[in-house]
């Protein structure tokens, strides 16, 4: 992770030989044994099943009979899936929202959490605490908050202030927003830990110049804090975007989809295609739209680097 | 140097794994996983661990090693995919032809015809364990017709009579209301998510006389969109909209649901007739508070009450030493207690002695005659609340019970579900065009498969 997006001071670096010889001269044989485990365990638990990923997207299987090829066949399935379109349609309201909400949140977080001089570490443990608690156990403790009773721990709070119960949870409008709030909470203490090391990058002369120009807060927090942390800032947003393009574990224990696959995503209908079915999921159409998925991601990626190469640096 | 320990801890692991992957225990015995419920209360799994030993002395080549596992439609394709079964496990009747059909469960057919009892199954019943030739491949070792199980608590505190439980469905949602508006809690709650709101639709839709599937030769014809089906959602429609009897939860489970019954929080379920069991053993129910009835069934000689049962079966994996004592814990654990005096008494005394539940009703897997003459052999071990149970065994033998749908069954149930939640989380929600879609995609689904 960038934590320090000061450009680098240049430095002259002497110009490397042409190589000769094989390249396991000059240590680069202790380097492979080295590396060998690591590749080992790369390629057993990630390239090995990826690749596999690609060929059974071609394929119909249950693992347990012989597969069949069957050529496009699982890539024209999904894309004439009408839930396909719905959960795309969920995934980028998850993402919009999460965007919305779970993206500022953190840096007003970490630059609040910046300016405070006493028990700032207390506050950095109280942010980060979410992140330390597993992610079934934080959903588990939620489940409770969104009690659609009356009596449920939220609606009991809205009642303190004349509002009525909501059924959070339980309805299709509601349900997802529900989601990015507890996905929010989980996720956020990381990012603000980013967000506060990088802070601490900052020069402290470059306040103190604002200071002397007659900077108030605000205008130091735009002219000086966020022009500083832009790298940073670029970098979480490509990840957010990837992350929640990618939610799975909220719905997926929370609602289950529903109601009425109003929180089905992307993910959770590959996790459908291959095991909602007892009788052997479909497997081929489930890497195939993991596949198309990953594809999207990486072109978007590629997209989002490029149109931002110069952004990066004040 | 580090390289001798590296060798020697490459020669265990590969030792340790070795071990794993071995049918063998190393004494020349066979060993079988078996299935054992998770979650169970201590005294259940005395009670199994006791039959596990009981077992092993009786056949001494045999090492059983019990492993959790309970048959989840959203875990079971993977862990059949990923081989990570117990050796001898337990599905429902739904998935017995589609695994058969699949060979993803050992043909044991030659093992099971050798049992003394291989043909007096109850025919309705085994032909949900049968290949297409017709040998039987996966042993049916419980039935179940659906029932309504009631919170008897709740019916008093509501000002209702618990030993008059609801008989129509005119009653069961006028009782919904009351409990609803003087105990604060559900009256009547439903399964929606995990193919179990299809499964209690279905459910419904049969006790209302109708039907989601019409069979005419190899074509499946779906038949979602009836009369009958409309009614049964306009009807939940209105206890949820208009009544507000149905509580809070919608996105309920065959896990949560029993949950929130045993916690006192649901007047009135639908669920098997057999669950009581389960209620116990994994949700703690207070005994006093149970109660259960005969599913009502509209006034329609089509009406039917859907039921349905569990196999047991052998992985696919299994050599024939595995597959031979696979069938002899089947014949052991699940059948010798049906059909055998002194296993019958054996299996009841042992659960009653580690406090498990004995006597909780079931429907017979042959015939009525040889579930009465179990049921008097083991008369002194029951220690279920039976007379809280009468409304529903004094009258299931009177109900008509219908199979469920054969094709595509758990698909069409997982379409179904996205429709009873769309009924109960939106007041606005049409009824006819959720069922004209689901009707449609079924058919699609059915005309693939």
């Amino acid at each position: 992770m960038i934590l320090d997006t000061r450009p680098a001071a240049p430095a002259h670096v002497p110009r490397a030989r042409p190589r000769r010889g094989p390249r396991i001269r000059g240590g680069g044989l202790a380097s492979l044994v080295f590396l060998l485990p690591m590749l080992v365990v790369f390629t057993v638990f990630s390239w090995l099943p990826i690749g596999q990923a690609v060929v059974m997207s071609f394929q119909q299987t249950n693992l347990v009979s012989d597969a069949t090829f069957v050529g496009l066949e699982n890539f024209r399935t999904v894309l004439s899936d009408p839930l396909l379109w719905t959960a795309v349609e969920n995934t980028l309201w998850f993402a919009f929202l999460a965007l919305l909400f779970g993206y500022p949140v953190p840096l007003v977080a970490a630059v609040l959490m910046s300016e405070v001089r006493r028990f700032r570490g207390l506050y950095g443990a109280l942010a980060y605490l979410p992140v330390v608690v597993p992610p079934v156990v934080a959903v588990l403790l939620w489940k409770f908050f969104y009690d659609a009773s009356p009596t449920g721990v939220f609606n009991t709070l809205l009642g303190y202030v004349g509002v009525d119960a909501l059924p959070w949870l339980q309805d299709a409008d509601l349900a997802m927003p529900a989601l990015v709030l507890e996905a929010t909470w989980a996720a956020a203490g990381g990012t603000i830990i980013i967000y506060l090391a990088a802070l601490t990058g900052v020069a402290p002369e470059l306040y103190e110049a604002a200071e002397i120009d007659g900077a108030g807060v605000w205008r130091k927090v735009w002219h000086v804090t966020l022009p500083r942390l832009r790298g940073v800032l670029l970098v979480t947003f490509i990840l957010q975007i990837i992350g929640t393009a990618q939610v799975f574990l909220e719905p997926f224990l929370f609602t289950g989809g529903g109601p009425a696959n109003s929180t089905t995503t992307i993910l959770l209908l590959i996790y459908d295609y291959a095991f909602a079915n007892s009788l052997g999921g479909d497997y081929g159409a489930a890497t195939a739209l993991s596949l198309m998925l990953a594809a999207v991601l990486a072109v978007f990626s590629a997209v989002y680097f490029r149109l931002t190469r110069g952004w990066g640096t004040s | 140097m580090r390289s001798p320990i590296l060798v020697a801890a490459a020669l265990a692991a590969a030792t340790v794994l070795t071990a794993c992957g071995s049918d063998d225990a190393g004494d020349g015995k066979t060993v079988v996983k078996i299935a054992i419920d998770p979650g169970l209360e201590q005294g259940a799994v005395d009670a199994y661990n006791e039959r596990v030993a009981q077992f092993e002395k009786a056949h001494p080549d045999i090492d059983l090693r019990p492993q959790e596992y309970n048959w989840e439609a959203t875990t079971f394709t993977a862990q059949l995919a990923g081989g990570t079964l117990p050796d001898v496990f337990t599905v429902p009747f739904t998935d017995g032809r589609g695994l058969i059909e699949r060979k993803q469960v050992a043909d044991i057919s030659g093992l099971v015809a050798e049992l003394p009892y291989a043909k007096d199954f109850n025919p309705n019943v085994a032909d949900a364990g049968k290949a297409a030739d017709g040998k039987t491949q996966a042993v049916p070792i419980a039935a179940y017709g659906q029932a309504l199980h009631y919170n008897r608590t709740l019916f008093t505190q509501a000002g209702l009579d618990p030993d008059d439980p609801p008989s129509t469905w005119d009653e069961v949602r006028s009782a919904a209301r009351q409990i609803a508006r003087r105990t604060g809690q559900a009256g009547y709650a439903q399964m929606t998510k995990d193919n179990t709101g299809g499964w209690i639709l279905t459910t419904l839709d049969y006790a209302y006389g109708g039907r989601t599937e019409k069979i005419s030769g190899d074509r499946a014809e779906s038949t979602l969109d009836t009369p009958e089906m409309r009614a049964v959602l306009q009807d939940l429609h209105d206890m949820r909209w208009t009544d507000n009897s149905m509580g809070a939860n919608f996105l309920y489970d065959w896990g949560t649901i029993n949950q929130d019954f045993a916690a006192g929080r649901i007047g009135m379920y639908v669920s098997g007739g057999g669950n009581y069991g389960q209620l116990l053993t994994q949700n703690a129910v207070k005994p006093a508070d149970y109660g259960v009835t005969v599913l009502p069934l509209a006034d329609d000689e089509d009406a039917g009450v859907l039921g349905g049962g569990t196999l047991a079966v052998v992985s696919a994996n299994a050599d024939d030493a595995v597959k031979a004592a696979g069938v002899k814990w089947i014949d052991f654990y699940y059948m010798a207690k049906l059909t055998v005096q002194d296993a019958a008494v054996l299996d009841a005394k042992t659960l009653a002695e580690s406090d498990a539940p004995v006597g909780a009703p079931q429907l017979p897997v042959f015939d009525k005659a040889t579930y009465d003459e179990m049921l008097g052999w083991t008369a002194e071990y029951v220690n279920v609340p039976l007379e809280q149970m009468t409304p529903y065994t004094d009258n299931m033998f009177d109900q008509p019970l219908l199979t469920e749908p054969t094709r595509s069954t758990q698909e069409v149930y997982g379409l179904l579900d996205p429709v009873v939640q769309s009924v109960l989380t939106d007041r606005g929600a049409d009824i006819g065009a959720l069922l004209e879609q689901a009707q449609a995609d079924a058919q699609a689904l059915l005309d693939r498969n």
